[in-house]
């Protein structure tokens, strides 16, 4: 081990600040029992998001990515999350977050993905910086905690937000990774605000025909559990 | 045996001298045991005799550590092998631990053997216990060790089932000899193997010089995870010894959980460390996990239990899981490359040795103080003891603190050390024990942690409080040769915490000897600090700490007495409004551990409360019942035990055949055979 | 000798000012919520008057319960002491690092917990054994935060901890980490709300006051003298490895130390006034949400580690 230089890069210590930022708040999601603090926690990241895009943008002088950070602060951090609120309050949903593993085996799990997507990424990118492949790392265990809330919550509201965090993830890494053009990024924002209506419908739709949200309704009527 | 190899013969010296004769003594108590147990007597023969010995022994194994090693071949056993016996650093340091536990234990037995009411048949098997584990630490080769590995197996057995009266105890025994033959089994086959390597030779000379490779060597380490692994109590091979342990008379429950696991410990040391040849990199993986899960699965047990020997018994697999935490780190250290800090990691796991041995022999004469003082082992019935019993009282404090890992005694000297050990793993280039050295430890702080909690709940609820029975409001202090030994341990405990400095030079010989490296010297550290490393890295001083605390304590004490207030004034307890509650209104042991039992217990262990609550009007009492189960019973001996017996089901119909089916039988059975030996070579 | 002098008035300061950091908690959490609140000098009025006055003695209390508040006491004054406060050169630093002043404040706890059980009501026993669970999770956190910072620091003494973060490391995750690790830990250890709370005299929701209900005049003065300076040790460690700016380094002249006490004085009013707010926005959780919490800050602080451990960065 060496000792270091101190500060050895400023523009890179704060991007890579904002990365580990959203592990925490993703962590933070997963330790949420309740809807509307989920939701919060959401807007939370994706403010964060918008920062770490907005400083990749200043960092790599990409003005296309300001527009990236708008779209994240805009639709993710306040339209979403409001859209959301007020489904969970029309809809009456339960307030809790229904888990199907309890909070803290969850967290384990997650602590091992984070430690996982390390090992990946810096054995997968071994020419790259060292802090760069930290951030790819970073980005990886987003998309994984994400998919992890999808799988143990049972509350579609969750799932759809464990769907978003993990897009915040895949949009962490390619913001990351220099020139990316601008197309992808919004293809990537529309894609998601599909799938936030197509989901949005859809859980009208459960709310109509079996008067609840819980996707294990769904399973049961497929015969798919007993 | 070749010529050359009587050449290189190491050569007799005192202390092999007096450890042989130590020996050979002990076993003539053995049977002067077997012929003096009904007389008054004997009990003060055998016991007075084990303390002459074990004293000397321990304090000659003492001055062996540094002494250079020497060796003997008697003409024993098989011919042509001979016994070959050996007395290097590490056996040495070993010899010291067991003898000088032996010593306490002997003493304590002197006091606590006049209450045992079958006094042959503990007599002649307590010092053929004490000479067995003499014997393994001195076997030089693998015929040697196997024999009295068994010896010391089928002795602790015998003492074991000596109370077999009592329920549960026979089926203790039954578990524990089965489990004991399958580590011998385990250890036959990795001597095996070590012999294969070096053409044949049983020595350990010969073992040592053509080590095991590759697959063989790798086998070689899980053997000896299991054999002496199961001896020790890693999980999931622990199942015996919750249930044997606690089964013995208290003194030898003091010498099978403080001693005879640190034997075990020496036998995966001797095998692993020094027979094996240079470790493979990924060697420290396993040990580092089995260790910390036996850490922590052994310290939620002991948190369940109710039973105070039995609590003791499950915190023996904690502190063994600590052992091998540092063992772990020590083989992943020397193989990557990093002999210093294999040398502190290995410095601290005997050091723990030590530190073991010393508090759970204590933990285990105050169980058997207790015992009895009140004839009663259950925490649920007792209660306010320190009113009743003040030494005993008081020595127990200083375990069950010692053994919480606070500071300054020595539990927490000995973990510091493996909390400094981890500290430097990030060195270590492998992915793989990168991830792993954190992780465990974690499970290190978890444990530590829990360690507190389960003997602030001991010490609560047996000690503080009021009584829960009469036989607890009725206690008396026990006798003065069981207070001189449970006072000579608490001494060890609060000196090995104090200067810690001077034990772990004492062990750096062991350490050189299989690492080929030393920590820094302690001697010549100012104010007799310790430093792992370098100075700015770490450093501590319990005495330092200590002195600083009591002077804190003394100001504060003196100068409130001196200007503020002293008086004093009597009265009830704050009793909520409901004067005069029972004792049995105070907190049990079962709800002290509730919130645990909640927050940790409740997947693995599938701990369950169930409430049985009256109907209105009804008279009688509710009642609270809580179970728990041990994952290694359910997960792996429960199925295990059930496939046998479907096994043995159908071989059962092997019973019912005629002879000629039993002739076709062998017939076939001999082609077989012809088969495979015309086919291997 | 120098160092000597740190040392001493290190001693003194943190006995002087714990009372007052406390005094200063309850007046701005009265001001948030729109009271006059008690002078800022309470706590020192409150001590000296239980000092002054005799103490009440359960009848079957043994000698552990009144010797055990000055073993706490002294226990938490001496880690208190090694915690640089207004400069590095502490001559005693040496004797204890990070973890054996963990294991200090896990000392008092263990003897606290003992002496809640002695008398034999249920109300000790609840204390007790609820302080222990939350302990079982916030000791592994805190040694778990420990090895973050003994990884970036390459030490574990807490005087070259502070040294290194005054030269600077850069802004760094697993650090972020373990700082939210180490306030939720804080939290817990002091009692404070959501885990405890410090004021409450309802004993369904005790943890720390149920403990503590025998207690009476100079016992209870040094119990809750001891709780007010693992307040001030816990904020001055956060203030000494996370804004070390100020810290008078070792050698320093006379001025330098004014400047390190001016500083450590605003960051202790920095850090009353942050506890108040937070205090006042939160309600207390659930006993049996307090495992969820501190098992959050447990992971918060393994995966700091972990970053550590496989960046290797540094």
């Amino acid at each position: 081990m060496i000792e270091h230089a101190i500060t050895p890069n400023l523009v890179f210590d704060v991007a890579h600040l904002f990365a580990g930022a959203l592990v925490l708040i993703s962590f933070l999601m997963l330790y949420q029992d309740r809807l509307y603090a989920l939701l919060n926690v959401f807007a939370l990241q994706a403010v964060a998001l918008a920062l770490a895009v907005a400083w990749q943008a200043y960092a790599q002088d990409a003005p296309h990515l300001y527009l990236t950070a708008f779209i994240a602060l805009v639709f993710k951090a306040l339209v979403i999350p409001v859209a959301l609120h007020r489904m969970v309050a029309r809809l009456g949903i339960h307030r809790e977050v229904e888990t199907v593993v309890a909070t803290g085996p969850t967290m384990l799990a997650g602590i091992a993905l984070v430690a996982l997507s390390m090992v990946v990424m810096l054995k997968a990118t071994p020419a790259a910086d060292a802090l760069a492949r930290e951030d790819l790392a970073f980005a990886l265990s987003v998309v994984l905690l994400g998919l992890l809330m999808m799988v143990t919550r049972r509350n579609a509201v969750s799932q759809v937000v464990g769907f978003m965090s993990l897009e915040n993830g895949l949009i962490l890494a390619a913001t990351g990774a220099r020139g990316m053009p601008l197309v992808v990024e919004i293809s990537v924002a529309f894609s998601v605000l599909i799938a936030f209506i197509v989901i949005g419908i859809f859980l009208f739709r459960i709310r109509e025909r079996f008067d609840t949200v819980d996707v294990d309704a769904l399973d049961r009527f497929r015969g798919g559990r007993a | 045996m070749s010529e050359a190899a009587f050449a290189t013969r190491l050569l007799l010296n005192g202390q092999l001298l007096v450890a042989l004769v130590a020996v050979v003594a002990l076993l003539a108590l053995g049977l002067l045991g077997v012929a003096m147990a009904s007389r008054p007597a004997g009990r003060s023969l055998i016991y007075g005799g084990a303390l002459a010995v074990t004293l000397v022994a321990g304090l000659s194994a003492l001055t062996a550590i540094a002494a250079p090693p020497a060796g003997i071949v008697l003409p024993l056993g098989i011919p042509w092998i001979g016994a070959h016996l050996r007395l290097d650093a590490l056996s040495a340091f070993f010899l010291a631990v067991v003898n000088l536990g032996g010593a306490a234990a002997s003493l304590y037995g002197l006091g606590y053997g006049r209450h045992d009411h079958a006094p042959a048949r503990v007599l002649p098997f307590f010092p053929a216990f004490l000479a067995g584990m003499n014997m393994v630490l001195l076997a030089d080769d693998a015929y040697t060790f196997l024999l009295s590995w068994e010896f010391m197996s089928l002795a602790s057995w015998a003492l074991v089932v000596a109370h077999d009266k009592e329920a549960g105890n026979v089926r203790a025994g039954l578990v524990y000899i089965l489990m004991a033959s399958f580590g011998t089994l385990a250890l036959m086959l990795a001597f095996g193997l070590l012999a294969a390597g070096s053409g044949g030779g049983y020595a350990f000379d010969a073992m040592r010089e053509a080590p095991p490779v590759g697959i063989a060597a790798a086998l070689v380490l899980a053997l000896a995870m299991l054999g002496a692994g199961s001896k020790a109590g890693l999980v999931p091979l622990h199942v015996w010894l919750p249930l044997a342990h606690p089964a013995a008379p208290s003194h030898v429950s003091a010498l099978m959980s403080g001693v005879m696991t640190k034997v075990a410990v020496y036998g995966f040391i001797r095998i692993v460390l020094d027979l094996s040849g240079p470790p493979d990199w990924w060697w420290g993986i396993p040990v580092l996990a089995a260790g910390g899960v036996a850490a922590v699965i052994g310290v939620l047990q002991a948190l369940l239990q109710n039973d105070i020997k039995r609590v003791l018994a499950y915190s023996t697999i904690e502190n063994i899981g600590l052992v091998f935490v540092g063992l772990g780190l020590a083989l992943a250290f020397s193989a990557n490359g990093f002999p210093a800090a294999a040398a502190l990691a290995l410095t601290a796991a005997l050091f723990h040795v030590l530190n073991h041995a010393a508090m759970k022999s204590l933990l285990f004469f105050g169980a058997g103080a207790v015992l009895t003082a009140t004839g009663t082992r259950q925490m649920e019935d007792l209660g306010g003891l320190i009113h009743r019993m003040p030494v005993t009282s008081a020595v127990m404090l200083i375990g069950c603190a010692a053994i919480s890992a606070l500071p300054p005694l020595n539990g927490f000297a000995s973990e510091w050390l493996v909390f400094q050990a981890v500290l430097l793993s990030p060195d270590l280039p492998a992915w793989g024990l990168r991830l792993m050295v954190p992780a465990v430890g974690a499970l290190m702080a978890l444990a530590a942690a829990l360690a507190a909690a389960c003997f602030v709940r001991l010490y609560g609820i047996a000690f503080l409080g009021r009584a829960r029975s009469p036989n607890a409001a009725e206690a008396h202090e026990v006798d003065a040769f069981s207070r001189a030994a449970m006072i000579a341990l608490a001494a060890v405990c609060v000196g090995a915490g104090l200067l810690p400095g001077l034990f772990i030079d004492a062990l750096q010989p062991a350490v050189a000897g299989l690492i080929g490296e030393t920590m820094p010297s302690q001697r010549s550290v100012a104010w007799l600090s310790i430093i792992p490393v370098a100075e700015s890295r770490s450093s501590y001083n319990a005495l330092l700490v200590f002195g600083f605390s009591a002077v804190s304590a003394l100001i504060a004490a003196v100068v409130i007495h001196r200007f503020a207030s002293r008086a004093v004034r009597r009265a009830p307890p704050w009793d909520c409004g409901f004067p005069n509650a029972s004792p049995l209104a105070q907190y049990s042991a079962a709800s002290f551990a509730q919130p645990i039992r909640r927050v940790f217990a409740r997947g693995l262990f599938a701990a369950r409360e169930t409430v049985e609550m009256p109907p209105p009007g009804a008279l009688t009492p509710a009642r609270i019942s809580t179970s728990a189960r041990d994952p290694a019973w359910a997960f792996l001996f429960l199925p295990l035990t059930a496939a046998v017996g479907a096994v043995a089901e159908r071989a059962n119909k092997l019973q019912y055949l005629t002879i000629r089916q039993y002739l076709g039988l062998v017939f076939s059975a001999l082609v077989l055979l012809l088969l495979v030996l015309a086919l291997w070579t | 000798m120098a160092n000597l002098l740190v040392q001493g008035t290190q001693m003194l300061l943190v006995l002087a000012l714990a009372p007052l950091l406390t005094g200063l908690v309850r007046k701005a959490k009265a001001r948030l919520t729109r009271r006059r609140g008690a002078s800022v000098l309470q706590p020192y009025r409150d001590l000296a008057r239980l000092m002054r006055k005799e103490v009440v003695l359960a009848e079957n209390a043994s000698w552990l319960f009144r010797v055990v508040p000055y073993l706490v006491f002294a226990a938490t004054w001496v880690a208190a002491a090694l915690v640089p406060t207004f400069a590095t050169g502490l001559i005693f630093s040496w004797s204890a690092d990070l973890i054996a002043i963990t294991a200090l404040i896990g000392s008092a706890r263990f003897f606290l917990a003992l002496a809640g059980m002695d008398v034999g009501t249920s109300f000790g026993g609840l204390g007790s054994s609820r302080e222990v669970m939350i302990s079982s999770l916030a000791e592994p956190a805190m040694i778990m935060i420990v090895f973050s910072l003994a990884l970036v620091a390459h030490s574990t003494q807490l005087s070259t901890i502070a040294s290194v973060m005054l030269a600077g490391v850069g802004l760094r995750v697993s650090l972020a980490l373990a700082l939210v690790a180490l306030l939720m830990v804080a939290v817990a250890e002091n009692g404070r709300i959501p885990v405890d709370n410090p004021s409450t005299h309802l004993e369904l929701t005790m943890v720390h006051e149920a403990m503590v209900l025998e207690y009476s005049g100079r016992h209870l003065a040094l119990i809750e003298l001891a709780a007010q300076l693992k307040l001030l040790l816990f904020l001055s460690l956060v203030a000494c490895v996370f804004v070390p700016w100020g810290l008078a380094p070792v050698g320093a002249g006379p001025s330098a130390m004014v400047l390190g006490m001016a500083t450590y004085g605003g960051k202790l009013a920095v850090g009353a006034l942050l506890v108040a707010v937070f205090e006042t926005s939160i309600a207390k959780m659930r006993v049996f949400r307090v495992p969820d919490f501190l098992g959050a800050a447990l992971m918060l602080g393994l995966l700091g580690t972990l970053l550590l451990f496989v960046s290797g960065i540094l």
